[in-house]
């Protein structure tokens, strides 16, 4: 049997038409639209017409591929059938073949006016609130997945093609060579008592070469090696060799 | 008010849901529950007779202080409180099929309706509105469901027995009146 979730819609194949489902809940409550609009009598209903206009209507509707319409369609079909056969005069035995369909009509009928009821007194009763109430929420989680391993991973793959390439800084390792820049600026202090900082670098040295550097012209200086001196601001370094301590 | 009153109605006060006679009873065990009901008698008169925002309401066999109806507007303005979402008619009739016919197991309700009514059902149970009560005889002992207390609260309703008797509508299962009502 079809589910008909109330806001399922159903197209239909011939020109895309939409059809919300929910204004019908069922077959029985589509039936008892038709006999209220044409005022038929329920307990004697002239069952050919009942049943044209039935599939009249899911046809239009595009309600003819949900099966609880089809059967019902097909259950008219038969009783108008059967009211067709010819019957015995005075026959007793004889049974209305509407009987069973007009039965529940008139129980979902009553069903429909109970609904009525119950719909109005759950809306007198959401004009109060009680202590801690909590409203519900929005809506129900859905019911839990039934998919298999691999669907799961056929979809993750989907989700994960559609993800943009992130805008990320790509972060290069170039790792500071400060053990190169010491070994250079100590073949200088051999060399030289006193030299600048262009020396040490070169003419056109690069971040990381200036980053090496000047580590290595600290770590130097820090180990008293030798002695930096700016005579005034963002004036040229001058690099002093120290007497040798512990180089020894 | 007695100090038996007024503890009823801190204790009215502090639950969430409705409080029957008998739980109220458990709050002073020498009072007994003759004590608790004549104390919920007062509390009652009390605010039968003065103004207040609230009703002390007879609801789901208990009692709980409800706001009136006509505050209901202005709460939800200000989003302190949000009233409730209408059922859907699926599930309207489910529930009243269910509330008639109880325990009833899901085929009668499919028949009755006319469609499959497995995941209105399961929607039920879940908000907690009916639950499964025993198993019926017959094949594979189908689950059979009942209404809950949180039914009558949803509908403010004391017991089943208030809901319209069935020979009282107006389509009771007779003669029908030809053009039914809108």
């Amino acid at each position: 049997m079809t589910t008909l979730p109330p806001t399922t819609q159903v197209s239909h194949p011939g020109g895309g038409f939409i059809v919300e489902l929910e204004q019908f809940s069922g077959p029985l409550d589509l039936l008892l639209h038709l006999i209220r609009e044409d005022q038929l009598d329920i307990t004697d209903l002239p069952i050919a017409r009942i049943a044209d206009q039935f599939l009249a209507v899911i046809n239009e509707l595009g309600l003819n591929q949900a099966a609880d319409y089809l059967e019902m369609a097909a259950r008219l079909l038969r009783i108008k059938a059967q009211m067709l056969l010819p019957r015995r005069l005075g026959d007793d035995e004889w049974e209305d073949p509407r009987s069973e369909l007009v039965r529940r009509l008139l129980e979902y009928r009553q069903i429909r006016e109970l609904v009525d009821w119950l719909a109005r007194a759950a809306a007198g009763r959401a004009e109060r609130f009680g202590r801690g109430y909590d409203a519900p929420g929005p809506d129900l989680p859905p019911a839990p997945l039934a998919i298999g391993l691999n669907d799961l991973l056929a979809a993750a793959e989907r989700v994960i093609a559609l993800i943009p390439e992130p805008t990320l800084h790509r972060v290069v390792p170039r790792p500071l060579d400060v053990e190169g820049a010491t070994a250079r600026i100590e073949a200088l202090l051999a060399a030289r008592a006193e030299f600048g900082w262009r020396d040490v670098v070169g003419e056109h040295p690069d971040v990381v070469e200036v980053l090496s550097a000047f580590i290595a012209l600290l770590e130097l200086a820090k180990r008293g090696a030798l002695k930096i001196a700016q005579p005034e601001p963002f004036a040229p370094m001058a690099i002093r060799r120290e007497p040798p301590r512990e180089a020894a | 008010m007695s100090p038996l009153a007024k503890l009823l109605e801190a204790a009215l006060f502090a639950a969430s849901r409705p409080l029957t006679l008998d739980e109220l009873a458990t709050l002073d065990p020498e009072a007994g529950e003759a004590g608790a009901g004549a104390a919920l008698q007062e509390l009652r008169a009390v605010y039968a007779a003065g103004d207040h925002g609230v009703d002390l309401v007879q609801i789901a066999g208990g009692w709980q202080f409800l706001t009136k109806p006509e505050y209901a507007e202005a709460i939800e303005r200000a989003q302190f409180a949000l009233r409730p979402r209408r059922l859907s008619p699926a599930a309207l009739e489910t529930l009243a099929i269910i509330a008639y016919r109880q325990p009833v197991g899901r085929i009668e309700v499919d028949e009755i309706r006319g469609v499959d009514s497995g995941a209105v059902i399961d929607k039920l149970v879940e908000r907690g509105l009916i639950e499964v009560t025993s198993r019926g005889e017959g094949l594979g002992r189908p689950l059979l469901y009942a209404t809950t207390p949180q039914f009558l609260e949803i509908l403010g309703l004391q017991s089943t027995d208030e809901l319209p008797r069935l020979d009282e509508l107006s389509v009771a299962l007779r003669p029908p009146a030809p053009a039914e009502p809108e």
